[in-house]
């Protein structure tokens, strides 16, 4: 039986030692948590639905911030040339921007744990295959993947996310698979091993909870990761349809503006794109940092 | 070391043919050139003549020979759209983005590197935390965004630096290119910072990390018991073996750079492959987008067969393991 009890304070403990003192990490998080907050309250909080063509109207189009629509509202954030509000734009370029890549890495993650576990219990073909793929996976960048995938298959959400999944299996199958082999090495294995216990419920039971660490580590990582290159693609016009656009889309649609003095339209989307990311990244490397034995000697 | 070559070069080939069958597979199987080909009036005799003339009623394996057939020889088709031959057209490209790649990769280096094991050493500095910060902004930035914003405060709002195209370009070896002068290279410098930026960050991220790793191992500590002078403790037993993983990275970073160069190509109007190949997949013009593909494997796997090979020379480990 697992002690879930034990668990969670013992991760309510970790969570502790790793934020507390380091201020910038803590902002990241707030930042990363109001902004997934937005993402999921969107609908409801948004002054417009930006995907309802009805009530845009064309003569809102490209107004600057603080103006007021035809309606009696403010724009907050100004309009782009449809009269869609920015703000309310941004706040649903958001919703889908963190939702592609949530599922993206979540599933790709999910896919790298179960290959690595596999390459690592099963040994023989079934590893050198696996890890032949991973090599060479991971011997292509990313970008140039995901628009041979989107070249083949065509664009939208859906494709999008099958092009990120791609991106993340490799590295945490190389990753799971190395820190099984350590686990194996260990008496309680070869112990449940000689109580009969069969493979797959040694695999699932005992293998995964104790070699996932290293990986759930890198999965912020994977996560800021999946939000760039989402954005992107998309703003390359090779992502998100354009009627649903997300952060990057929104981007490149207002950069054909930008020369023209109207900033406001590609600016807004491109600040919370970065500071997105940012807040990730600066909470996946105090993570990181908090995991690797190296730096210890000069945390203070 | 030979029996070592040999075994990756048997690799690279085989890596090289999975990939051929993958693009293969992808661009001839899973889309349909009949119907990318044909116009809207054709009947069905129309497409199935065509199909024929194509090769497309062949068994499949025979249709991978004769693809491969043909690039072997230096055949990649004829461009739908601009009606050359895909090559010339690549050909004629690849400089440009040669060009903005290795200059990135120069400021990447030279600016990275040092910065990183200043970090490295003084850590917790000031200096060092300053660095840190402006690191992670730049990695956290995504690259078309920074190609935003260079264009916005060097072409718009200072106008020092123009913002697309390549400028003018003077002939070396037979090729155009354009850092032969002053006006290529202004055209050259956003782009190529543009590339660089996210380099430099890489780098000095890669080379604190090693830095931090290698000040604390023994014999650091006991060259310094010996007395060795501080510089050559950091040009002799930091500086090489920091260099290992650095050398992999930037081995495998050439080709990202290339990869990359789609993105800050096609927002800089710069004439390289990257924007070829954007501009291809947007008129779905197949021929390209294919030859594109098998050229940038080939290149990667040739590329990863001289990091293997150089890492080898930089680390006798590697050499001499069975």
């Amino acid at each position: 039986m697992i002690d879930y009890k034990n668990i969670l304070a013992t991760l309510n403990l970790q969570i502790k030692s790793i934020f507390s003192g380091h201020p910038i990490a803590i902002a990241g998080l707030i930042g990363f948590v109001i902004f997934v907050l937005t993402a999921l309250l969107a609908p409801w909080i948004a002054p417009q639905n930006p995907y309802d063509l009805m009530v845009l109207d064309i003569m809102d189009g490209l107004l600057p911030p603080l103006s007021k629509l035809g309606n009696g509202d403010t724009a907050w954030l100004g309009t782009d040339a449809l009269g869609r509000d920015i703000l309310s734009a941004v706040m649903y370029g958001l919703r889908l921007s963190l939702f592609v890549a949530f599922v993206a890495v979540s599933i790709g993650t999910t896919i790298g744990v179960i290959l690595g576990l596999l390459a690592a219990t099963k040994g023989g073909w079934v590893e050198s295959l696996i890890m032949r793929a991973v090599d060479l996976k991971v011997s292509f960048p990313g970008i140039l993947l995901a628009l041979m995938m989107l070249a083949i298959f065509g664009t939208g959400v859906d494709k999008i996310i099958y092009a990120l999944i791609i991106g993340v299996w490799a590295s945490k199958a190389r990753l799971t698979r190395s820190s099984a082999l350590q686990e194996m090495q260990k008496e309680y294995i070869d112990a449940a091993r000689i109580s009969g216990i069969p493979s797959w419920r040694i695999m699932m039971r005992f293998l995964l909870p104790n070699s996932i660490a290293p990986v759930l580590v890198m999965v912020p990582m994977a996560l800021s990761g999946a939000i760039g290159a989402e954005a992107t693609l998309s703003f390359l016009g090779v992502g998100v349809p354009i009627t649903e656009p997300s952060l990057g889309l929104l981007i490149a649609n207002g950069n054909d503006y930008l020369l023209s003095g109207k900033w406001w339209i590609s600016i807004f989307p491109g600040i919370i794109l970065v500071l997105l990311v940012l807040c990730i990244n600066v909470v996946a490397d105090r993570i990181r940092e908090f995991n690797n034995p190296y730096l210890k000697h000069q945390d203070k | 070391m030979i029996s070592y070559i040999t075994k990756r070069l048997w690799q690279s080939g085989l890596l090289a043919l999975i990939m051929s069958l993958i693009v293969f597979l992808g661009m001839y199987v899973v889309g349909d050139p009949v119907e990318m080909l044909s116009e809207e009036d054709w009947t069905e005799e129309d497409k199935i003549e065509l199909a024929i003339e194509l090769g497309l009623d062949k068994p499949l394996h025979e249709q991978y020979l004769n693809f491969a057939g043909d690039i072997i020889r230096g055949d990649f088709g004829v461009s739908f759209v601009h009606n050359r031959p895909v090559l010339d057209l690549i050909v004629e490209r690849l400089p440009a983005t040669l060009e903005i790649a290795v200059l990135a990769m120069i400021i990447g280096l030279s600016v990275g590197i040092p910065l990183g094991i200043y970090s490295g050493i003084k850590n917790n500095s000031r200096g060092s935390r300053v660095i840190s910060f402006f690191s992670t902004i730049g990695y956290s930035t995504p690259n078309f965004w920074q190609a935003i914003l260079l264009i916005m405060v060097f072409a718009v709002f200072l106008k020092w630096l123009p913002a697309s195209g390549r400028g003018l370009t003077n002939s070396m070896f037979g090729i155009e290119w354009a850092w032969l002068s002053i006006d290529g290279l202004r055209h050259m410098a956003l782009p190529a910072i543009n590339l660089a930026i996210y380099k430099i960050c890489m780098q000095q991220r890669l080379a604190k990390s090693g830095t931090q790793e290698i000040l604390y191992q023994e014999y650091m500590t006991f060259a310094r018991a010996k007395g060795i002078s501080r510089n050559r403790i950091i040009r002799r037993h930091l500086l090489r073996n920091i260099l290992i993983p650095i050398v992999t990275i930037t081995g495998l970073e050439v080709g990202g750079l290339i990869a990359f160069s789609t993105v800050t190509e096609t927002i800089f109007s710069w004439p390289g492959i990257g924007k070829l190949l954007l501009d291809s997949i947007h008129m779905v013009d197949r021929p390209v987008v294919v030859a594109y593909l098998i050229l940038i494997t080939l290149m990667f796997v040739f590329i990863n067969f001289v990091v293997d090979i150089m890492y080898a020379f930089l680390d006798p480990r590697i050499r001499h393991q069975k």
